[in-house]
């Protein structure tokens, strides 16, 4: 079988299984008392974060591996991880604000996790950015390692800048969550839907290595 | 090492010559900076926003946009009759290439932050004098993690399409964590409060250069190497 065909089997696992993990996320998983339905959202939420996060590792990862290694493969997988971090952030940021608005009554509020996660899109954007203006295939892999390493280690500095920033100013018209304690059945979807998308990302990246693969060899 | 630093020394030394000689991007971004410092005060209404309340905030997107204006400059200038080529065939390590890149920028941004400030207090009225020696500090904290980064960035930019437009994209995530903590800092050092406030972002600032800095200078010669 091909890597093509692997990597849309999978995807259509992780798709039913998506499927079957609202179902449960929807029926019997408890409601929350405050929040209600709006907080279904969580369990698509959370996870595309999640996986979101992880393309970027695997990206930064990927981008020290080619340097190290010369081999055109990293650079590959590196575009694939992130073309498919790119569309989870987006799932992300847009899942966000509609859990948001009705329970912080806003749609945006510049939290530590929002602005990490609004700059990860950045990074993922201006990564892609720079793959489409090189034109030479050597130097745009050479030059997309240099900015994934770099995006890597610029996250925690991020993360850091900000928190640090709203600690000393801290806005409490907006509720910060604290860390929850989950009832059981809730935490078990949690850690059901963070399976399911980590099995989407591999298939989605699975796909697109795939066609990466074609279009090199075309 | 001793090699290493004289190296990258005469490529600065270089730059540096270059730019005296012809002034245009010095001037430029000069110009650039005053007009900008101009348009933030005939973009706010003084009646209702103290100038003091905006003074850091202003002073900072100003000294990023000149100084990501600026970072073009140092390797726009290499594409000329191949001149990079050159410089890469020079028995000179990639690294002392890099430093001297870096230091050259540095030096370049240092002058238009310079001016900046004093334009800055000129046209805003804000006691900077006051605080001039833990300011200034700040400023040179913040500018040399980014200016690495940047001159790093700017070596890879100049050679795909859109060179002018792609850095800002490239750069600007980069930017957010020295710039909050510059504007933090600045505001406190205007408000007359003590450095120790700060500690916090100051330690953020020198654990960004460190870590830019090195990366940058590792990660330098994949952005040359043929």
């Amino acid at each position: 079988m091909t890597l093509l065909r692997r990597g849309r089997w999978i995807t259509g696992i992780a798709l039913l299984l998506l499927g079957g993990m609202y179902v449960r996320a929807l029926v019997f998983t408890p409601e929350e008392r405050l929040q209600g339905l709006a907080q279904k959202i969580y369990y698509v939420h959370v996870p595309s974060a999640w996986s979101a996060m992880l393309a970027m590792g695997m990206v930064g990862l990927a981008s020290i591996l080619f340097l190290f290694l010369k081999d055109a493969r990293y650079d590959r997988f590196a575009s694939a991880s992130a073309e498919v971090g790119t569309a989870f952030s987006l799932v992300m940021l847009t899942t966000g604000p509609l859990w948001a608005r009705p329970i912080w009554g806003t749609w945006w509020t510049w939290d530590a996790r929002l602005t990490l996660t609004l700059m990860l899109f950045f990074l993922f954007i201006g990564y892609q950015v720079l793959r489409g203006a090189v034109t030479d295939p050597g130097l745009r892999a050479r030059y997309a390692a240099v900015v994934g390493i770099c995006g890597l280690v610029l996250l925690p500095f991020i993360h850091l800048s900000v928190y640090l920033f709203r600690t000393l100013h801290p806005m409490p018209i907006v509720l910060k969550p604290g860390k929850p304690s989950l009832p059981g059945s809730m935490l078990e979807t949690l850690l059901l839907s963070f399976g399911v998308f980590t099995l989407l990302y591999v298939g989605f990246v699975m796909q697109r290595y795939a066609i990466g693969e074609r279009s090199h060899d075309a | 090492m001793g090699e290493l630093v004289r190296h990258a020394w005469l490529v600065a030394r270089k730059d540096l010559h270059l730019e005296f000689r012809s002034r245009t991007a010095i001037t430029s971004a000069l110009v650039f900076t005053a007009l900008v410092l101009v348009v933030f005060e005939h973009g706010r209404d003084p009646t209702a926003v103290a100038t003091i309340d905006l003074a850091p905030s202003i002073l900072w997107v100003t000294f990023s946009f000149a100084g990501m204006l600026t970072l073009n400059r140092a390797f726009n200038a290499e594409l000329e009759n191949q001149a990079l080529d050159g410089l890469l065939l020079a028995p000179i390590s990639r690294t002392s290439l890099f430093l001297g890149k870096l230091v050259a920028n540095l030096a370049f941004v240092a002058v238009v932050q310079v001016t900046g400030l004093l334009l800055f207090t000129l046209f805003f009225n804000v006691p900077v004098w006051k605080v001039w020696a833990p300011l200034v500090s700040v400023m040179i904290l913040a500018t040399v993690g980014f200016i690495a980064v940047g001159t790093l960035f700017s070596a890879m930019v100049v050679r795909t399409r859109f060179a002018e437009l792609m850095l800002p994209v490239l750069l600007l995530p980069f930017l957010l964590p020295p710039l909050i903590a510059a504007v933090e800092v600045t505001a406190k050092l205007f408000a007359g409060r003590p450095l120790s406030e700060v500690a916090g972002w100051l330690r953020l600032l020198a654990a960004y250069d460190v870590a830019f800095v090195s990366l940058a200078t590792l990660l330098f010669p994949a952005t040359v190497t043929e």
